[in-house]
């Protein structure tokens, strides 16, 4: 995974709570089997109308925020299924960091393993940066996930939380497997110590359907 | 003073970071073809094996069509090569698998408990929200992301912070003609769509003990609707009744042990909760959502929201924006409002206890001309057992499709779906915007109600059905 460098990119605002992830990436493109590029589908109900034109009226379709890199929204973004696909399509179409007051758990967690940065603020400061990004054309955002630091190219700024493991996978850019290989003598010697017969998932010899 | 998470999450630990991550140990893990194909083409590309097979277990269940005469190649070419690659990722990998004609295949939270490999205390993932619905057991179960699927195949542990612990405690009993379905969705409309985040819900209390197994998996599916990320029960005397003489559950001098250990998973009497809330299960009534989350419900003889009676400018902006989706006055009250489809299946609602409980009301009816009514079964268990009491037949002279087992229109990737303005009433767990359809509009009932629904055409207060259609 790619090591998360400070960056300064547009902020692009999506003044929406609930936003799940049925929208993020619609369930017609989790059929493919790759990885990559989910950013064509990103939010693909919203961005494009029934015959496959961009809809003017979505905010990522006007001339504005095209290049946006960071993503201001509502709370409890990325609600719903546990699809990594919708990671995949935020970082594929752009965005390093999503701004808003709560993110769903699995969704919070699939961003860490794809490299993308979730800013947790509380609603008040959210709504700042939202309203900037909505009146300052060009407004643009320096992300410093090592000093925690969000600022705008107004000037205007503010610190931010995160977890020190969450923090230090996405600055190192960590394999997470690697690192939980590491312990294989651990995890032996656990199963060794902790596993019981009928933990096993083996079919029983009188075991039947009910 | 543990509670019953402190318990499970205690008896996994591998290690842990120092940071505040735990190395959790993966008694169960099933794979599904939609999140698991980039996982396993990770392993490929890094020259990693699946660590545990023998506890890895795979199903086809999302795309699979549902109609009776089901083959591969699918049509869908796309979808064809996502079932092709998980046949192909589990021969490799040395994965058991339930391919779309075994027998057993069906929704993973349908088809893995029957056969008996979800059972008390272990762990639990899966890469799917709804994996919540195994915390019926007193199983630590919830959903993962690709990354973590592929973690878990190579590593037999998933790295996770500990969630909080949030006791909801049900008081009273069910009314007759309520089911845990709208428990659950009262449930999620008190917490709110995301008031469960970062936690883990254990149910309890009299109306929770009462429940047979099948209703507890409803009600823990649904957890992860009020954003938690998973629900949790503690294993009792119905557990055991459900589990015993299951194909893969431990038998002989395994049982008895097992059952020793289990009585162990119990919160203690003074265990403290992070959160604690208490519901009246009498207060419950037949549900119905009125909007695009599954919090967005109120009883069927209610209304949709009035924004304008909403105090929050966030909720009132949601509920505003769900309303023009679901073609919905504020206010409009939902008894009477006219469906196009009605959907009964889905891991919340695909059990033999909702078609039973389906098929009490559709008996000697008929669907309402015009209403598309798709019965789907959980599994190839449920659709035979099912079959066995000649519900299927109840259902098809009464004009419902008998379908074949999966996903089907719970998430739509297969081709039962809604077309453009369309509204259903389903069993399932998602009223999202799009969820069963680009346009459809969604309204998430129990089974009693959803086939009320089809024999009316209309959404139809089925704890009057007596009285009305008696």
């Amino acid at each position: 995974m790619d090591k998360f460098t400070t960056y300064t990119a547009l902020a692009a605002p999506l003044d929406v709570a609930n936003v799940d992830t049925d929208q993020i990436v619609p369930k017609q493109f989790l059929k493919r089997v790759e990885r990559r590029g989910f950013g064509q589908v990103l939010f693909y109900h919203w961005r494009f109308l029934e015959d496959g034109s961009p809809n003017p009226e979505f905010v990522l379709n006007q001339p504005r925020y095209q290049g946006a890199g960071v993503l201001i929204a509502g709370e409890n973004f990325g609600s719903g299924s546990s699809r990594e696909h919708a990671p995949w399509a935020l970082a594929d179409y752009g965005f390093k960091t999503i701004i808003a007051p709560s993110f769903a758990d699995i969704f919070a967690g699939n961003c860490v393993s794809s490299g993308l940065l979730t800013v947790t603020l509380d609603p008040a400061t959210v709504g700042r940066w939202m309203r900037r990004a909505q009146d300052q054309e060009g407004y643009a955002i320096t992300v410093d996930l090592a000093a925690q630091t969000l600022t705008g190219s107004d000037g205007f700024s503010c610190a931010f939380d995160i977890e020190p493991f969450r923090k230090q996978q996405l600055l190192e850019g960590l394999d997470a497997i690697g690192l939980t290989l590491e312990h294989a003598a651990a995890i032996a010697a656990y199963e060794e110590a902790h596993r019981q017969p009928w933990q096993a998932a083996v079919a029983g010899p009188g075991g039947q359907e009910k | 003073m543990p509670t019953l998470l402190d318990k499970i999450w205690r008896d996994h630990l591998v290690a842990t970071d120092g940071q505040g991550q735990s190395i959790l140990y993966a008694d169960r893990h099933l794979v599904h073809e939609v999140t698991s194909p980039q996982a396993f083409s990770g392993l490929r590309a890094a020259g990693r094996r699946v660590r545990r097979p023998d506890l890895t277990f795979a199903v086809m269940d999302h795309v699979p069509p549902t109609d009776p005469g089901r083959a591969r190649p699918l049509a869908d070419q796309v979808a064809e090569a996502q079932l092709a690659a998980l046949e192909k990722n589990c021969a490799e990998f040395g994965v058991r698998l339930l391919d779309m004609n075994h027998p057993d295949q069906g929704v993973v939270h349908v088809t893995m408990p029957e056969l008996g490999l979800i059972l008390p205390g272990l762990t639990v993932f899966c890469g799917d929200s709804h994996t919540a619905t195994h915390g019926a057991f007193g199983a630590l179960a919830f959903g993962v992301g690709t990354s973590q699927v592929e973690h878990i195949l190579a590593t037999g542990c998933l790295v996770q912070a500990k969630p909080k612990s949030l006791a909801v405690t049900v008081t009273g009993r069910l009314a007759p003609g309520v089911s845990a379905k709208d428990l659950a969705l009262l449930i999620i409309s008190r917490l709110g769509f995301g008031g469960g985040a970062g936690h883990i819900i254990e149910y309890r209390g009299p109306a929770i003990t009462a429940l047979s197994m099948e209703e507890r998996m409803t009600i823990c599916n649904m957890s992860v609707e009020c954003g938690a990320k998973g629900g949790l029960i503690a294993p009792d005397q119905v557990t055991l009744d459900y589990l015993q003489g299951r194909r893969y559950a431990p038998a002989g001098d395994d049982w008895d042990r097992a059952v020793a250990a289990w009585q162990e998973l119990v919160s203690d009497p003074d265990a403290v909760f992070d959160r604690e809330v208490v519901i009246d299960a009498s207060e419950a009534r037949p549900m119905v959502t009125w909007g695009t989350n599954p919090a967005q419900s109120c009883a069927i003889g209610g209304r949709a929201a009035d924004p304008a009676a909403i105090p929050d400018p966030a909720d009132r902006a949601d509920a505003i924006a769900a309303l023009e989706y679901m073609g919905l006055a504020p206010g409009q009250p939902m008894e009477g409002l006219a469906v196009d489809c009605v959907f009964i299946g889905s891991c919340t609602n695909g059990r033999l206890s909702d078609l039973r409980a389906a098929a009490a009301v559709a008996a000697g009816r008929k669907v309402a001309e015009g209403v598309r009514a798709l019965v789907v079964p959980g599994s190839g268990a449920v659709k035979a057992a099912a079959e066995a009491e000649g519900l299927d037949r109840v259902f098809t002279e009464a004009g419902f499709q008998w379908r074949m087992p999966g996903c089907s229109m719970c998430l739509a990737m297969n081709p039962d779906r809604l077309e453009p303005g369309q509204r259903s009433a389903a069993t399932s767990n998602r009223n999202f915007q799009d969820r069963q359809g680009r346009g459809g509009r969604t309204h998430l009932v129990s089974p009693a109600m959803a086939a009320a629904a089809a024999i009316t055409g209309r959404l139809t207060d089925v704890s009057r059905w007596e009285e009305s259609h008696g």
